[in-house]
Formats: C-alpha cells, sequence, structure tokens
C-alpha cells in the first residue's frame, strides 16, 4: 500500500514537471481561468440588456413621448423612431426586437376614456429576451400610463392587491458573477478533460507509457498519479480564479462558502479527469482525442444546466443528464455559491458524483492495458 | 565538369542549432552523388534546399542553372526536378492504394488519362510493384514503400533526383534492389543527375562522387576512392571517422569482444511458437529461441518485420495470441510485477521524459523501481558516471543529442540492475562513432557482470558483434546461429550476403516483390508532356481534392464524426437548450386562509406556467425549500388578507424569488406579473362600481414569426448555423494540418501545384461533406423538430452553400498558420465556437450587442446566416430580404480564400 502511495505521488509529480514545459497548455490554463471568465460573465446572452427598441410614434402626444423616455438602460437601447412602413423590414432584418406602435390621438382618446390599443411588436425568435422584455415593457408602460392618469387626476386609485416580489440570495438579480461562476465551472469540465486525456495519449504517441508498463507499476497507479496532478493544477487555478478574478476583478458578490465549493470541486474532479482518461483510451490519436472531448464536451456545456435551466429539457434527456457529472456539478456549484447550501443539501449530488466517477475510473482502468498498443499517428 | 547544384556560403539555423554553417559546394551533373555524415549534420537540410523545398535563409543555391532564392525560377525548374524526403514513405499517402498514389502525382504533373495508365504501369512493373497495385501503402514492407515514393518521384522523368536517405531501416535484399532499381533508371535516362544522402558506407562505396559531412560543415568531397586514400583507410567508414575533427574522434576506439563464458543454468529467455495477429495480419508467427544467460542474442531484420512485436511480447506489453514465452522460468505475463524488476527494456524510439532532465530521469527511474531512498542519489551519480553523463546530467532530455540519449535510455534501463536488457534497435540513427561507444557499454555489461542482452538492430556490423543472431523476416525466423555459423551455411563472403540469401529463398516461395521485368520497356521520350506552367489548372486543383476524398473515404472516425457528429449534436442542442416556461416550481405560505386569500391564489394554480408544490407553514420550511431548490419561487399572503380586501385597503402580496439563476428569476417574475395582472381585472370586471375606473388602453403584445413563442422555431435554425461553422470549420483545418503533421505537405512544396489549386483542392471535398451535414441537418430540423421552412426554400439551399463555403474557407485560413492537428482543432473551435454562440444572434439579437461585440459578429459569416437561417425557416422570408445576407457571406469567404492564400507557405520555412 505504502509502495503504492509512493508511486502516484512520484508519477504525479512526473506530471507535473511536464506540464511546466508544455507552454500550450499552461497558455490554455491561464487564459481559461481569467480572460475567458471574464468575457463570458461580462457578455451576457440571456436576459434583458441592451435591447433594441423601435418606436412608432403616430401621437406625438407628451404621454408617447412620456412612454418613449421610460425604457432605460441598461435593459434598453435609447428607442429608434421610425414609421409605421419601416416596421416589417426593420423586424425582418432583426434590426430591433421590440417595436412599439402607439397609434394618432392616443392621448385624447385616453383622457376621454375612449379605449384604445398600444401595439407592441416582438420578433418571439429571440428566445433570450423576448418574454422577459415584452413583460418588462407591458410593465413600464402600464406605469407610466397610470402615473400619467394620477398626476393628471390628483387621486390614487388603489388596485385592489399589491404585489412585492424580492430576490432571495441575490436581490438584485445581478447577472455578473452567475455567469462568471458557470463560466470557470465549464472551463473546470474543459480543462479537466484535455488534461488527464492529452497527458496519457501524449505518453502513448511518445511511447513513454510502454516505458512504466514494463515497470513494476500497476495501471491504476498510473491512473491516479494522473489524475490527482492533474485535478491539483485545476483546483489550484479553480481557486485562484474564483478569488480574483470573479470576486476580485468581477467584483460579484458570494454569500456561499468558498472552501466548501473547493471541496466540492475536488469530487467532481475525480469524476471528470477519470472521464478524460476514459475518453483518451477510446481515442488512438491526440486528433481523435481532440474531436472526441471536442463533442463530449459541448454536449456537456449546453446541457448540464450551466446555460438553460435542466427542468426546460424534456424529461428522457433530464434523466440521460442525470449520469453525467457536470450536471451535478453544476447544481451544487449553483447551490454552494449562490444559495449558501451546506453539505448536508448537496449530499445526493456528491454521492452521484463520485459513483458515476468510479465508474469511468473502471471503465478507463479496464480498457488501459488493451490500448497502449492501439496508438496510430 | 558540368554542374548541376552550386551552393555558396550557405548558412541555416533552426531555433537552438546551426544545421549548416556556410557550406560551399558544387555538385556534378549526370553523376550519382552522395552525402554522408551521421544524422543531424545538415544533410536533410541540404538536400531541401537543394530541391526548393525549403526557403534559403543565407547564402545561394543554384540548381540546373537557376538561383532557387527566386520563386519565378522555382516554378520553371521545380518540375525537373524530383525530390524524396527522409523517412519509410514519408511522401505517401498511407491509405491510398498502390496505383493510386502514382496515379495522384501523374496528375499534378498534368499528364492524361492515357499517359498515366501508360507510366504507372511501366513504373510498377519496372519496381515490381505491379502485383500490388490495389494495396494500401500501409501495408507495404518499407523496401516497398521506398520503391514507391520512388514511382512517385520518377513519374515526370525529372532530370534531378534528389533522395534523402531512401534505405534506412530497409532490409538488404530490398536494399540492393533498390540500388539496382535506381542504376536501371539512369542507364535508361542519360543524364540524369542524382543526389543521395545516406548513412550506409557501403552503400556510399558504390558511389561516383562523395560529400562527407559533419556538424553543418564539409568535411571533404570528391570519389570515394579518393577520400579513402586521403585518409589512408581502406574503408570508407573508418575514412569518414579519420576525417571527423580530434575531438570527436578521440573517444573512439574500435570494439572488442572477449569470448563469453559458457554459463550453466536455465535459460535467460525462451520463446516457443510465440504468434501475434493484429485481425487478418500474421505480424510474428510462430517463433521460437532459446537465450542463455549472459548471452548477447542479436535479432536481424527489416522495419516491420515483427521485430518489435517479438520483444513487446516478451516485455509483457503485448499478449501473444498463440504460444509462449518464459524469462527465467516465467511466464511473461503483464500481472507478473516482480519480474519487471530483473529486466530492463529500451524501446524503439526514445522514450523517456523528453521534459525532464538527465539526473530527473534516472531518479523517477530509481524511485519506481523501489531503490531504498538512501542508495538513490549514489545509484543515479554511479550511472551518470559510467555512461558518461556527467556534463549534461541537469540538461533536458529534449536537448541531448541522439547518441547521448541513448546512452541516457541505456543508463536508465539499468538503473535497478536488471539481469536481462530487451534492446529495441537502439542504435538506430545514432553516427558510428556514438554507435561503437553504446557497444562498448554493452560489452561491459554482458561480460563483466553476466547480463544477458536481447537486441534487435538492421546493422550488419553489429549483427556480427553478437553471439547468436536471428534472422528475421516478415514476421518469421528465417534462421538463427552464430553469425560465422550462418555465413558458412551459406557460404557466403559476409553476413549481409548470407542474410540477402535467406531472403531470396524466403521470397522465392513468396512471390514477393523480387519479381522484375526482364526487360525495361522502351522510352515513349516523344509521348512525354512537359507540365504545363499555368498559373492556375483545375486538374491539379482536381488531383488534391479526389486525393483527399479518397483519404477522408477510408478514415472511418472522420467521417464518423463528420456525419454523425451534427446529428447527435443537433439532437442534443435541438432538445437540450429551450427558454420554453412551463411547470415552474412554487409552493404558497398562506397565512390567511380565507375564501379571499384562496381566489388570489387559484390564478396562480390555474396557469400551465406554474406548477404548485406542497404549502409552506412557516419561513424556515420556505427558506429551506429554495435552498435545496426544490422552489423557483414561494408566494406569501399576509394575515388580514381577505379582510384588507374587503375594507378596500389595498394588501401586500410577497413573492420569494431564487435569485441564483438572474435570467430564470426574471422569466418567472414576468409571468407572475401577469397573472396578478389578470386577476386584478377580474376583480375590476366583477365589481361594477369599479368598472369605470378600468384602463381603457390595452397594450396588444404579438409574437411576431413565432406566435407560440416556442424555443424550437429559434433554437433549431441557430443550431444549423453553429454546426456548420464549428465542424466543416474544424474539419478542414485539421485536414491541411494532417499533411503538414504527416509530411506529405512536401508534396505541394515539391510540386507544380499553386496555392489557389491546393487550396481550392483541399476545401472542396469539405464543402461537400458540409453540405451533407447541411441536407440532413435541415431534414431533421423538419421532420423530427418539426420546424417547417415557412420561407423560400431556395433561399435557405443557396445560403447553406454560400455559409459552408466560407466556414470551410475559415478553417483553410486557421490551418495557414496551425501546426498540429490537435492545435487546428481547438484553436479553430476555440474561435468559431464563440462568435456562434455569443456573437450570432442564436440568443441575443446581434442587435443587442454591444459595439465590440458587434465588430465579431461582422468578421464571422455566422450573424450572416442567422439571418438566412432563421429568416427562411420561422420568419417566412424570400431572396430579397436577405440580400444584404447574401452579399456579405460571398464577400467574407473571399476575404478568407485570399488571406489564407497569402498565409499559406510555399516552401519549409
Amino acid at each position: 500500500m505504502k509502495r503504492c502511495l509512493g508511486n502516484i505521488f512520484q508519477l504525479g509529480i512526473k506530471e507535473l514537471f511536464s506540464l511546466r514545459y508544455d507552454p500550450v497548455m499552461l497558455f490554455l490554463i491561464v487564459y481559461m481561468f481569467s480572460f475567458s471568465v471574464m468575457e463570458e460573465a461580462q457578455n451576457a446572452t440571456t436576459g434583458v440588456v441592451n435591447a433594441a427598441v423601435a418606436i412608432v410614434d403616430e401621437d406625438r402626444s407628451q404621454l408617447s413621448r412620456r412612454i418613449g423616455d421610460a425604457l432605460l438602460q441598461p435593459q434598453f437601447q435609447p428607442p429608434v423612431a421610425i414609421t409605421v412602413d419601416e416596421i416589417n423590414a426593420s423586424m425582418e432584418a432583426a434590426r430591433y426586437t421590440f417595436v412599439i406602435d402607439i397609434p394618432p390621438g392616443f392621448q385624447a382618446d385616453l383622457m376621454a376614456g375612449r379605449p384604445t390599443v398600444i401595439q407592441l411588436n416582438v420578433d418571439a425568435t429571440a428566445m433570450g429576451l423576448a418574454g422577459t422584455g415584452a413583460a418588462y415593457i407591458q410593465q413600464i408602460i402600464s406605469e407610466e400610463l397610470s402615473a400619467f392618469l394620477n398626476s393628471d387626476r390628483g387621486v390614487e386609485p388603489l388596485a385592489v392587491v399589491d404585489i412585492v416580489t424580492r430576490a432571495r440570495f441575490n436581490p438584485n438579480l445581478e447577472a455578473t458573477g452567475f455567469q462568471g461562476a458557470m463560466a470557470l465551472t465549464n472551463n473546470i469540465t474543459m480543462m479537466a478533460i484535455l488534461l488527464t486525456g492529452a497527458a496519457l495519449i501524449r505518453e502513448r504517441e511518445h511511447g513513454t507509457i510502454e516505458h512504466l508498463l514494463v515497470m513494476p507499476l500497476r495501471p491504476v497507479e498510473i491512473i491516479l498519479a494522473k489524475v490527482w496532478a492533474n485535478g491539483l493544477v485545476v483546483i489550484l487555478a479553480a481557486t485562484l480564479s474564483l478569488y480574483l478574478v470573479i470576486q476580485g476583478a468581477l467584483g460579484a458578490a458570494i454569500i456561499g462558502s468558498i472552501p466548501l465549493y473547493i471541496f466540492v470541486t475536488v469530487v467532481y474532479l475525480f469524476s471528470v479527469t477519470s472521464l478524460g482518461i476514459y475518453l483518451a483510451t477510446l481515442a488512438r490519436s491526440m486528433p481523435q482525442f481532440g474531436l472526441l472531448a471536442m463533442i463530449v464536451f459541448v454536449m456537456m456545456l449546453l446541457l448540464s444546466g450551466a446555460h438553460t435551466p435542466l427542468e426546460s429539457m424534456p424529461v428522457p434527456l433530464q434523466m440521460i443528464m442525470q449520469l453525467v457529472p457536470s450536471t451535478h456539478f453544476v447544481s451544487m456549484a449553483q447551490a454552494v455559491l449562490f444559495r449558501d447550501a451546506s453539505v448536508a443539501v448537496i449530499w445526493p449530488n456528491l454521492l452521484a458524483t463520485v459513483a458515476i466517477g468510479a465508474l469511468f475510473f473502471s471503465a478507463a482502468l479496464l480498457r488501459f492495458r488493451k490500448t497502449v498498443t492501439l496508438t496510430q499517428v | 565538369m558540368k554542374i548541376i547544384a552550386r551552393v555558396a556560403e550557405l548558412s541555416h539555423r533552426y531555433k537552438n542549432s546551426v544545421a549548416l554553417d556556410d557550406v560551399a559546394l558544387e555538385i556534378p551533373a549526370g553523376r550519382m552523388a552522395g552525402l554522408i555524415g551521421p544524422d543531424g549534420v545538415g544533410k536533410s537540410t541540404l538536400l531541401a534546399l537543394i530541391a526548393g523545398v525549403r526557403k534559403i535563409q543565407y547564402g545561394s543555391v543554384q540548381v540546373l542553372g537557376r538561383d532557387m532564392h527566386r520563386g519565378l525560377n522555382r516554378m520553371v525548374v521545380g518540375p525537373r526536378i524530383a525530390y524524396m524526403p527522409q523517412g519509410l514513405g514519408r511522401n505517401l499517402y498511407m491509405t491510398l492504394s498502390v496505383f493510386e498514389n502514382v496515379d495522384f502525382f501523374g496528375r499534378l504533373f498534368g499528364h492524361s488519362k492515357a499517359q498515366r495508365a501508360w507510366r504507372i504501369h511501366e513504373l510498377l512493373a519496372a519496381t515490381g510493384l505491379a502485383p500490388f497495385a490495389d494495396r494500401p501503402a500501409a501495408k507495404l514492407s518499407g523496401g516497398m514503400k521506398q520503391k514507391l515514393g520512388l514511382c512517385c518521384a520518377l513519374i515526370h522523368d525529372p532530370d534531378l533526383l534528389i533522395l534523402d536517405e531512401p534505405t534506412t531501416g530497409v532490409d538488404p535484399l530490398s536494399r540492393r534492389q533498390f540500388w539496382q532499381l535506381i542504376e536501371r533508371i539512369r542507364g535508361r535516362r542519360e543524364g540524369m543527375s542524382v543526389i543521395v544522402a545516406t548513412a550506409y558506407m557501403d552503400e556510399a562505396e558504390r558511389f561516383d562522387w562523395l560529400v562527407a559531412m559533419d556538424a553543418g560543415k564539409v568535411l571533404a568531397s570528391g570519389t570515394p576512392a579518393e577520400l579513402k586514400s586521403r585518409a589512408g583507410s581502406d574503408s570508407l567508414e573508418a575514412a569518414f571517422i579519420s576525417l571527423l575533427p580530434v575531438e570527436k574522434r578521440g573517444r573512439h576506439q574500435a570494439v572488442t569482444i572477449p569470448p563469453r563464458q559458457a554459463q550453466s543454468g536455465d535459460a535467460a529467455i525462451e520463446a516457443d511458437g510465440l504468434t501475434r495477429r493484429f485481425g487478418e495480419f500474421v505480424a510474428v508467427d510462430r517463433v521460437s529461441f532459446r537465450i542463455e544467460r549472459g548471452e548477447i542474442f542479436g535479432f536481424l531484420g527489416s522495419n516491420g518485420c515483427g521485430k518489435t512485436t517479438t520483444m513487446k511480447m516478451l516485455t509483457g506489453l503485448l499478449p501473444s495470441s498463440a504460444g509462449e514465452a518464459r524469462l527465467f522460468g516465467q511466464l511473461a505475463d503483464a500481472r507478473e510485477v516482480d519480474l519487471r524488476r530483473r529486466v530492463g527494456y529500451m524501446s524503439q524510439a526514445f522514450s523517456l521524459y523528453s521534459e525532464l532532465t538527465v539526473r530527473q530521469n534516472l531518479a523517477l527511474h530509481a524511485r519506481i523501481f523501489q531503490l531504498p531512498r538512501s542508495q538513490i542519489e549514489a545509484r543515479v551519480m554511479e550511472m551518470v558516471e559510467r555512461f558518461g553523463l556527467t556534463e549534461v546530467i541537469d540538461e533536458l532530455a529534449e536537448k541531448l543529442p541522439l547518441g547521448v540519449r541513448q546512452r541516457l535510455s541505456l543508463a536508465v534501463a539499468v538503473i535497478h540492475g536488471p539481469e536481462m536488457l530487451i534492446l529495441d534497435e537502439p542504435t538506430s540513427g545514432v553516427d558510428p562513432v556514438a554507435r561503437d561507444q553504446f557497444w562498448q557499454l554493452l560489452v561491459q555489461l554482458s561480460r563483466d557482470e553476466g547480463v544477458t542482452i536481447f537486441i534487435s538492430t538492421h546493422f550488419m556490423s553489429e549483427a556480427e558483434r553478437c553471439d547468436r543472431i536471428s534472422l528475421m523476416h516478415a514476421g518469421r525466423v528465417l534462421a538463427q546461429d552464430t553469425p560465422p555459423a550462418l555465413i558458412k551455411a551459406r557460404g557466403a563472403n559476409n553476413l549481409e550476403e548470407a542474410f540477402i540469401d535467406y531472403l531470396e529463398e524466403a521470397a522465392g516461395d513468396n512471390v514477393v516483390e523480387a519479381e522484375t521485368p526482364p526487360q525495361l520497356p522502351a522510352q515513349h521520350g516523344a509521348s512525354q508532356p512537359r507540365p504545363r506552367n499555368a498559373a492556375f489548372d483545375p486538374r491539379r486543383g482536381w488531383a488534391y481534392a479526389r486525393r483527399e476524398s479518397l483519404e477522408i473515404a477510408r478514415d472511418p472516425i472522420r467521417i464518423a464524426f463528420a456525419l454523425l457528429g451534427p446529428i447527435i449534436l443537433m439532437i442534443a442542442f435541438g432538445y437540450g437548450i429551450t427558454f420554453d416556461v412551463e411547470d415552474i416550481d412554487y409552493a404558497v405560505l398562506d397565512r390567511d386562509q380565507t375564501p379571499e386569500s384562496r381566489q388570489y391564489l387559484e390564478n396562480f394554480a390555474g396557469s400551465r406556467y406554474f406548477k404548485q408544490g406542497p404549502p409552506l407553514h412557516d419561513y424556515r420550511a420556505l427558506d429551506d425549500r429554495l435552498r435545496k431548490a426544490q422552489l423557483t419561487f414561494a408566494i406569501e399572503i399576509p394575515p388580514g388578507f381577505g379582510k384588507a380586501i374587503k375594507r378596500g385597503r389595498q394588501p401586500e402580496v410577497g413573492i420569494w424569488l431564487d435569485g441564483t439563476v438572474p435570467f430564470r428569476a426574471e422569466t418567472a417574475r414576468g409571468y407572475i406579473f401577469g397573472v396578478h395582472q389578470s386577476y386584478l381585472e377580474q376583480q375590476l370586471r366583477s365589481e361594477p362600481g369599479h368598472s369605470r375606473q378600468a384602463a381603457p388602453v390595452t397594450i396588444e403584445t404579438r409574437f411576431r414569426y413565432n406566435q407560440d413563442f416556442k424555443s424550437v422555431y429559434s433554437i433549431v435554425p441557430g443550431t444549423i448555423m453553429m454546426l456548420l461553422i464549428w465542424i466543416p470549420a474544424m474539419m478542414t483545418a485539421a485536414g491541411v494540418v494532417r499533411e503538414k503533421e504527416m509530411g506529405s505537405i512536401t508534396n505541394f512544396y515539391a510540386t507544380p501545384v499553386s496555392g489557389l489549386e491546393f487550396l481550392l483542392g483541399k476545401q472542396f471535398p469539405y464543402i461537400i461533406i458540409a453540405l451533407i451535414n447541411f441536407a440532413t441537418l435541415v431534414l431533421l430540423a423538419v421532420v423530427l423538430f418539426e420546424v417547417p421552412i415557412k420561407g423560400s426554400g431556395a433561399a435557405l439551399l443557396a445560403g447553406g452553400l454560400l455559409y459552408v463555403i466560407a466556414t470551410t474557407g475559415l478553417g483553410l485560413l486557421m490551418s495557414s498558420f496551425m501546426k498540429t492537428q490537435i492545435a487546428a482543432i481547438f484553436g479553430t473551435a476555440i474561435i468559431t465556437t464563440v462568435p456562434a454562440i455569443s456573437f450570432a444572434g442564436l440568443f441575443a439579437p446581434v442587435a443587442s450587442l454591444t459595439p465590440g461585440a458587434q465588430v465579431f459578429a461582422q468578421i464571422f459569416p455566422s450573424s450572416y446566416f442567422q439571418q438566412i437561417s432563421l429568416g427562411t425557416f420561422t420568419k417566412s422570408l424570400g431572396f430579397e430580404s436577405l440580400l444584404f445576407n447574401f452579399a456579405m457571406i460571398a464577400l467574407l469567404s473571399f476575404i478568407y480564400l485570399v488571406l489564407g492564400l497569402t498565409l499559406l507557405k510555399r516552401q519549409e520555412q
């Protein structure tokens, strides 16, 4: 046992030395855990940010101008005035996501109590913001109308019931921290698969793996060495990224326990580095590994709940994704970092991560010896 | 004397080393000129510069009277030169058949179909390859690969033939046949000049004229006889060593081997009927031998004859298909960890960690072999001293010269004091001086320490030093005995002749390659076309396109990735990426429990967007379930809610949202407001007293293009956009870089194919694949996802075609500066993913991007095709509304092509 641990330790140290001389990988690690996280955090792809709006103001009244002025940044770009004839062409060209059409005589009709209609055209192909943005605009118009009527009449007609929303864990629905943390989560997955898988393929292509196998070493020791060494690199980079990039540069508020997050990441890294090794045993060369890892990674990136919520997917797909470790990691990362959840809350995910990891690890071990000789250039 | 190539003041540097150092040479025409010297002295660089394949750094090169500095001259002279780079089959395409390989070169030189058929027939017959015309190049033996390489080089009747170590790693019989072939060709084409680099001195003896090189400098030049007489020795090998500078020569001493003391005891290695099959191919066929302790046993044979496979079975790296091997009486088994302690192994290629220093490599192995911790340092120092590594102890292994590296490998193999060494071609590529030093170490280990040595080699001079040798060919052992006994048995003069004799006998009953036509067909010189030097010849582009298609068709992994990858991803994305809101989980904390509160809550319970969970009873439960993500929001009704409504005192309903995922919280909030609003309207309508105050304004929201507001109508067209940039660009980039990695890019440098022909030829098959992808994806969209094409199908088709031309063009552009396939795959993926996902309008429209991000949207074709795809599928648009997008994609394709052409290197740097 002691001998075994000694071997794992020695081989792992060797992995770290090897990595030190791989400038491409080092660059990728730095890039993925700094600029890439920043960039993704700041360029939101969902939510109402900077939406393009146009107004067809056929009324040109005080009220219609007031509605236009009420659409504010950062949710909306300053509305552009267009004519009725331009609506179709400009929406077809996707220049505006929302076009508000205020009919002629609108203010007068309202004052006179005559029913009138404001038309809100929404480009419903802009999935990320059409729904929420339309709700916002409706709310903003309603508020402007009642404010206008009230200031005019001097009375305050009460709605029957008032509604107050408060967001727990993230009162201002600040997206930067969340997007940054999700970018970090994805990059942990990618780098863990890439580092371990490439480390194994490289040893195979250089023939050093044969060298290891003629020494008194067992495959399990070789795999575990790669798991701990590459996992260590990722966890260090991720921790730094969390403190320096997400909390530091992005100034995101993290209410949960960072040590617990790191612990969760360590558990996850066992799982995902094992997956990386397993993929490497399936591929015969570095390019094949690249293609394979790419497909697996993109599926994990888009389907594990970091980009779109898991609950919206078809149930069979949700069930399949339960077998993928990143799904559990994403859900644990959200819980721990943003809801301050404790182990008592996340243990089922933790357990699943370990179980899936053990599965990949065993599969990698079974294939390991067989694939050593499969290398082709 | 006519001069074929004249070189003056020629110097060439690589990053860390000088390959050529102020070389001046005049190589005579119409002769067989040889470049001799060990590996890494600049022979290959010199040949590549003469061939015009590598870019000249300093100095001048004149070939056939033209200055090779100028691209125009290279265009003129190029078709008169043929170049065969170093490495077995380096310029061949391994998945293509013999015929297809030669045919490809014929097409590059613009030969007509009839010309090709006739010339290929002639060449294959002359080289004895005719019976194997349909065999893939990968399945040829080393000798046959080299002959095929020669066919490819000779298809256009060159005036100058440049061969870079054409016989390294080839068995002696094939080598002899190869030189006979060259002789015949020279006899036929008088005046053809040949320049050959070789590491075999016996070959060089037969050349007309020689250049001896060392460390980037010319040591001497002249006929073999002149060189020998200058050095005063009778062998060229000795002459070469005496030409070396004193400090290099100093260490050299001839290897002498003391006779072996016969040892008693059981055998060190015993193999019995050892067999290994790979599919149908039998790599090792019933091999048996017995090696005694302390013996030096040589394994002799060409590349690919089964030596390495046999050795791997002995070490337990490969399981045998039949038969068994015993080491020290124990079965060689992968699981026998203890046996491995008694064996040292050196694999064929250098297989230590090149990124570790000499000391680190030695210490790592010492630790893994569990030498006692206190002894490791001493043992490492002992090895360093004994193997002459003291000066380089802290150097990285990758910085060491080949000879020193091999000594390090041997040091590593013996650090644990094994009783047996298995060495797989340890001296291949090592210069003669270093080889002799290496053998001195082996002799010490064997004779002084009684270590059994099992060594494979293809050098006859090394084989002669072994106690016994085994001659191997095509997986079988031909003969096995002491070298003198083998020579005697065949009545030969030396071991090489004896081996050739055995090989010919083996080939006799096998009809392998020895067959050559008795008479070469007459030369059809008149029909030989001079290649057209047109700037653009579609036939050459087509040659590349055709070859690329054949290669892809024979690579199941690439085909699978290219054709199935998009389908799998489309299904995953189409179902997986959705913004549709249904069944948002919520729960109620009703602290009023009156008919009024229940009436308010009914509106939520009745909405298809929400799904109610068990009611909450206190704040703790509320917080707990939010924390566990069991709820997206909770509704809190305050006590006295009902009473407050009745008295008109506007009660306040509290909504608690889970704010973790901001987008989701915002969406939920929007729907909550909607339900709340409709409750208010209900109340107003039901109470006649309030009706006059009802807001007379209706906000009529029209969800255009996608009335049901379903994600699938937007995500599916977007996914087509994403996959059609991602996969075609990646495939194309990897396709070109693959040639760089495999070395076949040399054919681009060495043949008259132009950059445009090369790029368009390479791009064409990928456009076809991408169009197949496009058709499959559209079909999936319509049939599986039921997303109809509401607009113009023709516009979609035209857009798809333009788009894949642009995206494959982008891949070509990427490949022009990527060096490895893995970099091409990841680099292209990273570069294309972000613009496709974030900046093309997949989730958020381009119009709402920041100005900086909009620049990205504009320089990638994705944002324009997104308009076309979304427009034709969902927005019911036709050509006229999308014209701008078509124009932009076409413009970008053109820009990519021009940039790719500019960046594409016409020569090796």
